[in-house]
């Protein structure tokens, strides 16, 4: 009988505060799949928005040109209102479908081609930054004196203008890096640019996350004569992770953007960067072309960011927000 | 043979530095296996101090700890004690059985033991049903019930626990003093408690250990031989006079 059984655990106040408490969990997974409704609405409203603020501020500007009137804002402060200036978003998302001259594939399956190879490059990078990037955390978590000395080297080599060390990696690629079992092609060079962007954030929010569990957590584990490696394995690295996948959201990213600005400084051909280096060159010719194409890399930040946060959602799932309770 | 022998400890953290304390001085104490003894003494006395000296999770500054006849790290090493703290410290990322075969994979058992120690050790603390679920939908009382679980899945000899209950609402944590004198009769476990609740000390234990601040030393040991506990214990006038004693004792430590 379902009734009596209901009784008899209305009598346990444990077990029925569970009860609430699993009423409020599937509450939860409710108000989870609003969320992803609401913000999936809220990005299309927001784009519409966006579309709409350029193509309405383009129209006005025109208005007044087409009257020649002087309007002393627009020219100055405000970006002219000319299809030079400001190519109608018709044309430019037409672009996408159009044939460019010397080509036999459309603007948008060049793109996709591009973004491929400007996404291997990074995501190498991404790779060998976030190995590099989790053992400067462990290192740091371990030999607090470390902590101290190698810090402010780490932030410092944040500083360095990216567009000024890229060509060196890339002269050094080709004359130098002939230890390595394979050869060395230029693409590599521009990996170790998004390397230099991505180890960053991976070790100093690798660094908190492995701080982050409770002395009395460390404490089980000593009690328990854990060896380092049982309790990094067990308490520390899991514990991390929240942390880690905030800077892998980051370093993702920044790898895409590294990528980018590492084929443009260091001429490497094939990619997204170089894309948008010639479309710039030809603006004059075809302005939508240059705006499509800076779509297109937006479109591959978005890309890897939502992965990140999709194996996030696996691999840390909906309990282990945080550190040990 | 005692459970745990300390000898002469005194403890001093930071010596020789501008933030040196003395936080433990002249302690010695003998518990016997089986009993049920509780640390009780005001903030700054050294009660949490000494139960991380028996656990070996600090060393002494002088003295000797000895727990199953053997020096306190050696018995840490062995596994000879389980602990359990004020925060249930539960990992979230763990189900509450993995939570609970933690200690036991890490001693390496194989995965069929884990699992049927697992169950019956929940089956122990009444929370058979929910073995797959995640720490943080349980609630706080719960969480500690897995806690002393997790403390006991690899029968050791010796529970240590540092104020477990202090975080819970009254109802539950009578309840919980209740669970834990019921293990405590059926596993024959010794226990060392530390607490700040006066009451809660008179109930658990067979003795009282009164400690005194600044520094920390035993100010008195107080038995509190009130037989077995019922639910008329808590209103017997025994009871009441046991906990009027340890409070004198405890007002004289903080004059």
């Amino acid at each position: 009988m379902p009734n009596t059984d209901a009784m008899a655990e209305a009598h346990d106040p444990l077990v029925f505060e569970h009860r609430l408490k699993q009423q409020a969990a599937l509450e939860q997974r409710r108000d989870a799949v609003m969320r992803i409704v609401r913000q999936t609405v809220t990005f299309t409203v927001f784009l519409a928005l966006l579309v709409g603020l350029y193509t309405g501020y383009k129209a006005f500007g025109q208005s007044i040109d087409d009257a020649q009137h002087d309007w002393a804002v627009i020219g100055s402060v405000l970006p002219r209102t000319d299809d030079l200036n400001m190519p109608p978003v018709s044309e430019i998302f037409g672009q996408f479908g159009e044939t460019p001259g010397g080509q036999d594939q459309i603007y948008a399956r060049i793109l996709f081609g591009e973004a491929l190879f400007t996404l291997r490059e990074a995501f190498a990078g991404f790779l060998v930054g976030l190995v590099i990037g989790m053992v400067i955390a462990l290192a740091l978590a371990q030999w607090r004196r470390l902590e101290q000395g190698l810090l402010p080297y780490v932030v410092a080599s944040q500083t360095v203008p990216l567009i000024a060390i890229a060509p060196i990696i890339v002269i050094w690629g080709r004359k130098n890096f002939d230890v390595f079992p394979w050869e060395w092609q230029d693409w590599m060079s521009v990996s170790v640019i998004a390397t230099y962007l991505t180890f960053f954030p991976v070790a100093v929010n690798g660094l908190r996350g492995l701080q982050s569990p409770r002395p009395e957590n460390q404490e089980l584990m000593a009690s328990y004569a854990a060896t380092w490696w049982q309790a990094l394995w067990r308490l520390r690295l899991p514990a991390s992770l929240p942390y880690l996948f905030a800077a892998l959201k980051i370093a993702a990213t920044a790898s895409i953007v590294g990528a980018i600005v590492g084929e443009i400084s260091a001429g490497v051909e094939g990619g997204l960067g170089r894309r948008i280096l010639r479309e710039a060159f030809n603006y004059t010719t075809g302005p939508d072309r240059l705006f499509a194409s800076v779509l297109g890399a937006a479109v591959l930040g978005i890309f890897v960011f939502l992965v990140v946060t999709g194996v996030e959602r696996l691999v840390v799932g909906r309990h282990g927000g945080g550190a040990a309770t | 043979m005692n459970a745990i022998d300390v000898r002469g400890v005194a403890k001093v953290f930071n010596p020789g530095r501008s933030n040196q304390v003395e936080a433990l001085s002249g302690i010695d104490l003998s518990v016997e296996s089986g009993e049920f003894i509780t640390l009780i003494g005001p903030s700054g006395c050294g009660k949490s101090t000494l139960l991380r000296l028996i656990a070996s999770l600090l060393s002494p500054s002088a003295g000797s700890v000895q727990v199953n006849a053997k020096p306190a790290e050696q018995a840490r090493l062995d596994r000879d004690y389980g602990m359990a703290f004020q925060t249930a410290g539960l990992f979230d990322w763990r189900t509450v059985a993995k939570n609970i075969e933690l200690p036991l994979e890490l001693m390496g058992w194989s995965k069929g033991d884990r699992r049927r120690r697992s169950a019956e050790m929940l089956d122990l603390v009444k929370l058979g049903e929910f073995a797959k679920h995640h720490p943080s939908e349980l609630s706080g009382g719960m969480q500690q019930r897995v806690a002393i679980a997790r403390a006991l899945a690899f029968s050791p000899s010796l529970l240590l626990m540092d104020e477990p209950f202090g975080a819970l609402d009254e109802m539950t944590r009578e309840h919980m003093q209740d669970e834990l004198l019921r293990i405590w009769g059926e596993t024959g476990t010794t226990v060392v408690f530390v607490t700040h609740s006066i009451p809660e000390a008179v109930y658990l234990s067979t003795r009282v250990v009164v400690m005194s601040p600044r520094p920390g030393r035993i100010a008195a040991i107080i038995n509190a031989d009130l037989g077995d506990r019922t639910a008329a214990t808590r209103d017997d006038t025994a009871f009441f006079k046991k906990v009027t004693e340890v409070r004198v004792a405890l007002r004289d430590v903080e004059g």
